[in-house]
Order: C-alpha cells, then structure tokens, then sequence
C-alpha cells in the first residue's frame, strides 16, 4: 500500500505519502509537522466530509433552498445522500436551522436548511 | 428630492456589514439599494461551507453567513429596497434609482457607499476562438441556476480555470450527476485553495491539468467538445499537444473584476491594478464623502475580510456625516515594490489614529520569504513568512508608532529567503 495526498490542514499544503510496515502500522512522510501525519491517519481510517447541496421548494421566492450536514458524514455516503435530497421537496415556510432530514444515512447526523425561505 | 444620511449601493456582504456598522455608530437615516430580489448577495449561491471562521468562529454556508447580517440589518431597523437598480451617481451625491415597483427617483445623500462588488470574466474576455453554441458558462452562472433556480447546466462537463469558483463547481455538478472530464489551468499552479483541490477534485478523481488551456470551443446548436492543450511558458499554445475533449458543457473560472461602471459616473480614481477606486485606510475614495468597500474595491479571498473591510467603511462614513472628517490631511503613499502586485489602501493619512489592515497580493509562489516594509532606504518592519502566494492574501497590521516613522512613501516589497 502507497497513497499519495496532499495536507490541508494549513496553506503550505505537505505532499504526503502513506505507507505500512512489517507491523501493519501507518507511516507518514512528506510531512513538515505533526498535524500532518493525524491528518493522514484520519483520511486514511475514516473519512469524513460536510455535505452541502440543495433541496426542491415550492411557495418561495427561489426554488431551490440550500441544507447542509450539520456535521461530518463518512466520504462513502455522499452520493446516497445526494439521492435522498433528490427525492425531497418542502413548502416555505422554512428556517433556517431546520431540520429536513434526521439521522441522513444512519449517519446519526441531521441534514438541516440553511436559509430561511418566506412563504411568498 | 429625498434626502437621505448614507445611501449604500449594493445589499451583499459588503453593502450589509457596511450597513450594520453606521447604524451602531449613530446614523439612523441609511438606505441599502439592492438589484436583486433579496438580501444576501452572490452569498445565497455559495451554498458551501467555510464561510466565517474568522468573524463568528465557526464554519458557514454562504447563505447562513448572509442570514446574520440580515437579522442584524432587520433587527436595527435599517431600510432597504430590492430590485433596484441605481443608474448614476453625481459628484455632489445625487443618485439616480430605477425599479419597476416605484419608477424613477433621485436621491440626495450627505455619504455614499459603494459595495457593489465584482463580476466574472467571460469568455470573450479571453478571446477563444470557435463556434457559439450554447452550454458556454461562467462559473457563477451555472452556480446560481443550480443552487437557486433549479436549473441543471449540462452532462459531461469541462472547466477552464482552477480558481476557488471553478473547484467548488466541480464538485457541486458531480454531486449532481454530471460527469466532469477535466479542469485546466493556464498557469503552472492553482488559484484555490489546496483545501479545494483536495475536497472538490481528488474526492471524485477529477483531473487538474496545469499549464493547460482551451484552444477551440466545438459545437454548432449545443457544445460538442472542446480542443485543449498544453501552453509554453509565454503561455502560447503548443500545437502538438492538442487533444478534443467531447462535452456538452463548458464553465469559465477565469477571474472576477471589480463591477464599477457607477463609480465612473461621479468620477471616481480607478486603480488599473485592482480595477477598484483608490481608497485611504479609511476607505475614502478621491470624491469627497464618497466610501467604498468589499469586492468592488478589490478581490478578496474570503468574506470575513470583506466585512472587516465595510465596518470599517461603515464607522468612517458615520464619522464623516456626523464630525466631518477631514479630507484634506497629509497623505502618504503606498507603493506596491518588488513582487507585490497592489496593496489596498492605496494611500493613509498621516494624522490616521486607528490601526489600519494593510491589504496585498503577491505575484509568485515564495516557499521561505521576507515582507518588507520600508521608508525611502530604512526599513520599518520584517515579517518572515513560510508561505506565500498569488491565491491567498497577506495582511500587515499598520499602527501609529509605524505610520510615525514613515516619510511621504512606505513601500512593500518580498525578498525570497534563499
């Protein structure tokens, strides 16, 4: 196993290359600091990224209103997530801060607006 | 005619934090004057997240961000009107104002702020050569049919340019089901953020072709391909190198320019480097009680620094309309040297009391470097950076002490660290 990335934990941006010894440990090189290397192990083990997209609604000024992750979901996921806003349509009024979604994908994370939306 | 304190012409993030700002410090007679059908700016496009970590500490999507400065505008009570659009702008501050709902009106205010922002460059500005079919978009447009109205822009897509718009229109239109073969990039490295290089093309294994452009765009009702290829180091295209790429979709990313048609109108000094009104460290343009603040004075990266910016212009122009402050003081002049492409201000006054961000770009990629700030030949300040390039934009705080010492001129300049 050898995996080339690139750090993005701060603007220098490390290329960093994983690799794994005889004991199955994780080495990290390339990097210039120790945030680098955490930074790797996570991308490596478990992914996680915030989702954004939009959702279908109806009685409002635009048609579309704009939701989020409220946090981070597995990087696998995204684009089953993508399918069920697909299939999702509101009617404004809506908050932001608003659920629309529970528990996206057994993600244990809710997929919420993040734009109020009158009733036109 | 009306008369009113502060007219602010545009309702985005600059126009609202510029909005907020005068209001706490004692106008209560403002107008904010947006074109579109809602507050917010290109903010309610921007449906991504990492919007103000610097201002509220946390991560936000674009619309949340614009949501604050909503609530704070409602909550102060401070008018405003949309689907407006302001048509000119006097030297003694006479603005012109047309909207369907209420017609022709002119306006008298004792201080303008302009906050109008910028626009994308379209193809035309780069002169590609080939048909004009349709499915040709900046980056911006396709992300406002996608995000707000609903609209899906194309199938298998290309997108020249790899600045932050570009990356981030990658990513939304694969989520969306779209294919997107590739994106080119004229210079050997990217404008955006390595944060979006690795999230919105590495995540779905889109190709970044660096030093790569569009040579012919292929098509006759509907794109049908393009032809790209690399470019040499004066950036000419290299013939041997060309290969057709098959799309139905073309996405410009290719750089935003400062939108000041108004500032023309009352004779506003445009800096040819910024494409923005010179400003001083209190954002003053040279027309008398007229401000400017945000992307129409020149690109910033992030929003945060854009409200930064308009509260400052905000609390300036309150100062301006309620002590009259004044124009005339001793300037000194900031000269963008070696490797520095602009600062913003332009120019501070030698009396200025509070500290003053200094805003600028720099021209290449420096690994270890130096900024250097100097007086005629005594260098005043040296500040030693890991990392510097052309993308991101540096600040150097400016305080008394130093605008003290300073004789008629500071100038800014790198020195790589070899």
């Amino acid at each position: 196993m050898n995996k080339e990335m690139t750090c993005i934990v701060c603007p220098v941006g490390c290329s960093l290359t994983v690799t794994k010894n005889d004991k199955d440990e994780i080495i990290v090189s390339g990097n210039k600091c120790k945030r680098g290397e955490i930074y790797a192990k996570q991308e490596l083990l478990n992914p996680v990224r915030v989702l954004t997209s939009t959702v279908k609604i109806k009685n409002a000024i635009v048609d579309r209103i704009p939701v989020k992750t409220e946090g981070e979901i597995p990087k696998e996921v995204l684009f089953e997530a993508m399918e069920i806003i697909k299939n999702t349509c509101l009617i404004a009024p809506v908050k932001c801060g608003d659920i629309i979604i529970e528990n996206i994908c057994d993600s244990n994370v809710n997929l919420v607006a993040t734009r109020s939306l009158k009733a036109i | 005619m009306r008369k009113i304190d502060l007219v602010i012409i545009g309702g985005g993030p600059a126009g609202l934090a510029a909005a907020v700002s005068a209001k706490q410090n004692g106008i209560e007679d403002i107008l904010v004057v947006e074109r579109d059908h809602a507050l917010g700016g290109i903010l309610n496009q921007c449906i991504h997240n990492g919007f103000g970590l610097h201002m509220f500490k946390e991560q936000l999507t674009g619309p949340e961000y614009a949501e604050r400065y909503i609530d704070k505008l409602n909550k102060l009570n401070i008018d405003y009107v949309l689907n407006t659009m302001v048509l000119s702008i006097s030297k003694d501050k006479e603005i012109v104002l047309l909207s369907r709902e209420r017609g022709y009106e002119k306006i008298e205010a004792k201080a303008v702020i302009l906050a109008m922002g910028c626009r994308e460059r379209p193809r035309g500005a780069l002169n590609i050569p080939g048909t004009r079919p349709a499915g040709v978009y900046t980056a911006g447009t396709a992300q406002r049919y996608i995000n707000m109205e609903g609209f899906m822009v194309g199938k298998k897509v290309v997108i020249l340019g790899s600045g932050d718009i570009g990356l981030i229109m990658a990513r939304r239109l694969t989520l969306e089901g779209a294919d997107v073969s590739c994106v080119f990039e004229l210079m050997p490295y990217s404008g955006g953020l390595k944060r979006n290089i690795v999230q919105c093309l590495d995540d779905f294994e889109i190709p970044l072709k660096l030093s790569h452009t569009i040579f012919e765009i292929v098509g006759k009702d509907r794109v049908e391909g393009v032809y790209a290829g690399e470019v040499d180091e004066n950036f000419n295209p290299i013939e041997s190198t060309r290969k057709f790429y098959p799309c139905d979709t073309v996405l410009f990313s290719v750089g935003l320019i400062p939108e000041n048609e108004l500032s023309k109108t009352c004779e506003i000094n445009l800096d040819k480097r910024t494409k923005g009104p010179y400003v001083n460290g209190k954002m003053q343009t040279n027309i008398d009680g007229v401000f400017a603040c945000g992307n129409v004075v020149h690109v910033h990266d992030l929003v945060d620094y854009v409200s930064e910016e308009s509260e400052r212009a905000g609390y300036y122009a309150s100062k301006y309309i309620l002590d009259k402050i004044d124009l005339k003081a001793e300037k000194i002049e900031i000269k963008a040297e070696k490797d520095v492409s602009y600062t913003v201000p332009q120019w501070i006054d030698k009396n200025s009391s509070e500290e003053i961000p200094l805003r600028f770009r720099v021209r290449r990629v420096f690994k270890e470097a130096k900024i250097i700030l100097k007086t005629g030949d005594e260098v005043l300040k040296v500040i030693n950076k890991k990392h510097l390039a052309p993308g991101e934009m540096e600040t150097v705080k400016i305080n008394n002490e130093l605008i003290s010492k300073i004789k008629n001129i500071l100038s800014v300049s790198i020195e790589e660290v070899l």
